[in-house]
C-alpha cells in the first residue's frame, strides 16, 4: 500500500516537474520533438534510478557513519557525475544501438537537477531502500511523462499562429502552466 | 572586451533566465515572494563569483579531461558553504529555499559560465563576468518574485496592501509558468526593439 | 602508451589535489558554522516554546524529558514559574503531510488544554497547505484554549471539530495527526 502511494503521489500529486520544479531545463530544451522527448527519458530513467541507489548506500554506510553529512551535496553530484560518465563508456561497448539513442543526451543529466533532486528527496523523507527505488522510478516515470505531454502538445502548436514574441520559449511555458494547473486536479487523490 | 559591456551583458542580452534559459528550477522554484527569489539570487551570484574566481585562477594547471570533474568540485564546495553558513546565520531564509539550495550545484549557469568563460579568460574579466551574470539572475528571479507576491498575496516584500487572499494560482506551480512565460514574452519585445 | 602515463598520473594528482583542497576548505567552514547552526536551531526551539507557553522562569530545555508513544519518541519541555508547573511544551511530528514530514510546538497547560501550537518546520505546498504557520493564515488559532477532551481533533471531513484549511485537507489532517500524537503522549504521563 505504501508503495502504491509512493508511486501515484511522485506521477502525479507530486509531479516532479510541474509541482516540484525540478528537471525543468530539459522539460524546456528537448521538449521540441517526441522523439528527443522519449530519449531523454529513457536516458534520465537510467541515471535516475542508478544514482538513487548509489547515493543511499554512500549516505547509510559512508556519510551518517563518518558523521560528515554536510558533505552531501559534493559526494552526490561527484557519484552522478562519475556515473554518468561510466553509463556512457558501458553503454558504448555493450549496447551501440542504446548508446546511439540515448548517447547525446547523457552529458547533460549531470547538470540536470532532477536526478540530484531525487536523490536528496529520497534521503531527506527517511525512505528505505526498496523505497528509494520505487521512489526514483516513479519519479522518472513522472518526468517521462511531463515530457511527453508537452512535447507532442509543442509539436501540434507549430501549426498554430502564435503571436510573434510569444513564439517559442514563452508559449511553453504557457502550456507547462496549463499542464500544471491540470495536475492539481490529482491533488485529491492520495 | 569593454568592461562594462562584459557586465551588462548578463543582465540584459545574455539574461541568464529571459534569454539564455539557463537556472530555471530554481527560478520557478523559490520566487513565491521577492525575499525568497532575491535571497536565492544573491546565492547563486556568490557561489557563481567564488567559482568564476578559483576556476580563473587555477585554469592552467588542470588537465583538458579532468576539467568539468574538477569545476564541478570546486563549485559543490561553495555551495556546501553557502549551505552551512545560511543554515548558521539565515536558517529561516535556509528552511524556506530548502532543497533549492543544495540545487545551486546544477544549476546550468554556473558549471555553464565557469566552462564558456572564466576557463578562457582573465581574472578581471572573469569577476566581471560572475557578478554581471549573477545579478541579471537575481534580477529576473527579482522580477517573477515580485509579479507571483503582488498578484497571488496582495504584497511586496511582505508588506500587505490588498486584503484578502490573492490571485492563489499565482503563487501555486501553474502561475509560476505562466508568469515566467509571459516575463519571457515582454522581454523578447524589449530586447527586439534595442537590438 | 608510455606516453600517455604521465598524462594520466597528472590528471589523477590533479583532482586528488582538488577534492583535498575542497574537503579541507569544507572541514573549516564545517568547524566554524557548528557552534552558530546548533545556536540558531536552539534560538528556533526557545522562541516556539515561549511562544506556545504562559510565562515562566524556568530553563525547559534544561529539564527535557521524552516520552514513547506508537514506536517514536516526543521531546517534552516543562514550563514552571517559581517552581509551578504552568505548561508542558511537546516538540511533536506527523509524516502524513501533503509532501513530507511536519513539525509542531504544542503548549499544553496543566489542566489539560491546548495553549496554542506552532509549525516548527514543514514542506508543504507555498500558498495551500502552508497557510498552518500562523503568520500565514488563521488556521491554528482554532486550537487555542481547546481541551481535548471534549474536542475532537480530526476535520469536519472527518466528522471531527476541525475546520480544515480551504483545498488542503491532507495538510490539515497531518496537522491534527501531529496534535493528536502530542496529546495522546501527554495522557500517557506527559503531565510533570
Amino acid at each position: 500500500m505504501n508503495y502504491i502511494i509512493i508511486i501515484i503521489s511522485a506521477i502525479f500529486v507530486n509531479n516532479i516537474v510541474l509541482a516540484k520544479f525540478l528537471g525543468v531545463c530539459p522539460f524546456i530544451g528537448v521538449s521540441n520533438r517526441v522523439e528527443t522527448a522519449i530519449g531523454m527519458t529513457g536516458a534520465v530513467t537510467f541515471v535516475m534510478v542508478i544514482a538513487t541507489i548509489v547515493t543511499y548506500l554512500l549516505q547509510h554506510y559512508i556519510l551518517i557513519p563518518f558523521g560528515i553529512s554536510f558533505m552531501q551535496t559534493i559526494t552526490f553530484i561527484l557519484v552522478i557525475a562519475a556515473l554518468v560518465q561510466m553509463v556512457e563508456i558501458v553503454l558504448k561497448k555493450a549496447s551501440p544501438v542504446l548508446y546511439q539513442a540515448l548517447g547525446i543526451f547523457l552529458p547533460l543529466i549531470t547538470t540536470n537537477c532532477a536526478i540530484l533532486g531525487v536523490a536528496i528527496l529520497a534521503v531527506q523523507n527517511d525512505y528505505n531502500l526498496i523505497e528509494s527505488v520505487v521512489f526514483s522510478i516513479a519519479n522518472a516515470i513522472g518526468f517521462g511523462m511531463a515530457l511527453l505531454l508537452i512535447s507532442g502538445i509543442r509539436e501540434q502548436l507549430k501549426l498554430v499562429d502564435v503571436p510573434e514574441p510569444m513564439k517559442g520559449v514563452p508559449i511553453a511555458f504557457i502550456v507547462a502552466g496549463l499542464l500544471a494547473m491540470a495536475f492539481m486536479g490529482f491533488t485529491g487523490i492520495v | 572586451m569593454n568592461r562594462w559591456k562584459n557586465f551588462n551583458k548578463g543582465i540584459f542580452r545574455e539574461n541568464a533566465v529571459f534569454v539564455l534559459f539557463l537556472g530555471l528550477c530554481p527560478t520557478l522554484g523559490v520566487t513565491t515572494s521577492v525575499i525568497n527569489g532575491v535571497g536565492m539570487g544573491l546565492a547563486t551570484t556568490f557561489v557563481l563569483l567564488m567559482s568564476n574566481i578559483v576556476v580563473t585562477l587555477v585554469k592552467n594547471f588542470i588537465p583538458d579531461k579532468v576539467r568539468i570533474p574538477s569545476f564541478i568540485v570546486i563549485i559543490a564546495s561553495f555551495v556546501t558553504i553557502v549551505e552551512l553558513l545560511m543554515q548558521a546565520y539565515l536558517p529561516g531564509l535556509f528552511d524556506e529555499l530548502g532543497l533549492f539550495i543544495p540545487l545551486i550545484v546544477v544549476n546550468c549557469l554556473v558549471l555553464g559560465r565557469a566552462e564558456a568563460f572564466a576557463s578562457k579568460n582573465t581574472f578581471v574579466s572573469s569577476v566581471v563576468d560572475g557578478l554581471g551574470m549573477g545579478l541579471g539572475f537575481t534580477m529576473a528571479l527579482f522580477f517573477l518574485g515580485g509579479v507571483r507576491e503582488i498578484l497571488g498575496s496582495g504584497s511586496f516584500l511582505g508588506f500587505k496592501f490588498i486584503p484578502g487572499d490573492g490571485i492563489l494560482l499565482f503563487i501555486l506551480a501553474p502561475g509560476a509558468f505562466i508568469a515566467l512565460g509571459y516575463l519571457i514574452m515582454i522581454m523578447n519585445k524589449i530586447n527586439k526593439k534595442t537590438a | 602508451m608510455a606516453k600517455k602515463e604521465p598524462a594520466f598520473a597528472n590528471m589523477v594528482f590533479t583532482l586528488f589535489v582538488i577534492t583535498l583542497a575542497a574537503s579541507t576548505a569544507l572541514g573549516f567552514v564545517y568547524e566554524f558554522t557548528k557552534t552558530p547552526i546548533a545556536a540558531a536551531k536552539q534560538a528556533a526551539k526557545m522562541k516556539a516554546i515561549n511562544e506556545v507557553l504562559p510565562e515562566f522562569n524556568n530553563l525547559p530545555n534544561e529539564e527535557v524529558y521524552k516520552i514513547a508513544i506508537d514506536n517514536d519518541t516526543l521531546y517534552f519541555y516543562p514550563a514552571r514559574e517559581n517552581n509551578r508547573l504552568v505548561g508542558t511544551a511537546i516538540e511533536t511530528f506527523t509524516n502524513k503531510g501533503f509532501s513530507g514530514n511536519i513539525k509542531l510546538m504544542v503548549g499544553i497547560l496543566p489542566d489539560g488544554s491546548i495553549n496554542d501550537i506552532v509549525v516548527l518546520g514543514h514542506k508543504e505546498t507555498p500558498g495551500l497547505g502552508d497557510k498552518m504557520s500562523k503568520s500565514k493564515s488563521d488556521f491554528s488559532l482554532q486550537f487555542q484554549g481547546v481541551n481535548p477532551e471534549n474536542f475532537d481533533l480530526s476535520v469536519k471531513n472527518d466528522g471531527g471539530d476541525v475546520d480544515a484549511i480551504t483545498a488542503s485537507t491532507i495538510s490539515s489532517r497531518a496537522y491534527c495527526d501531529a496534535v493528536n500524537r502530542a496529546y495522546n503522549a501527554y495522557l500517557k504521563g506527559g503531565k510533570k
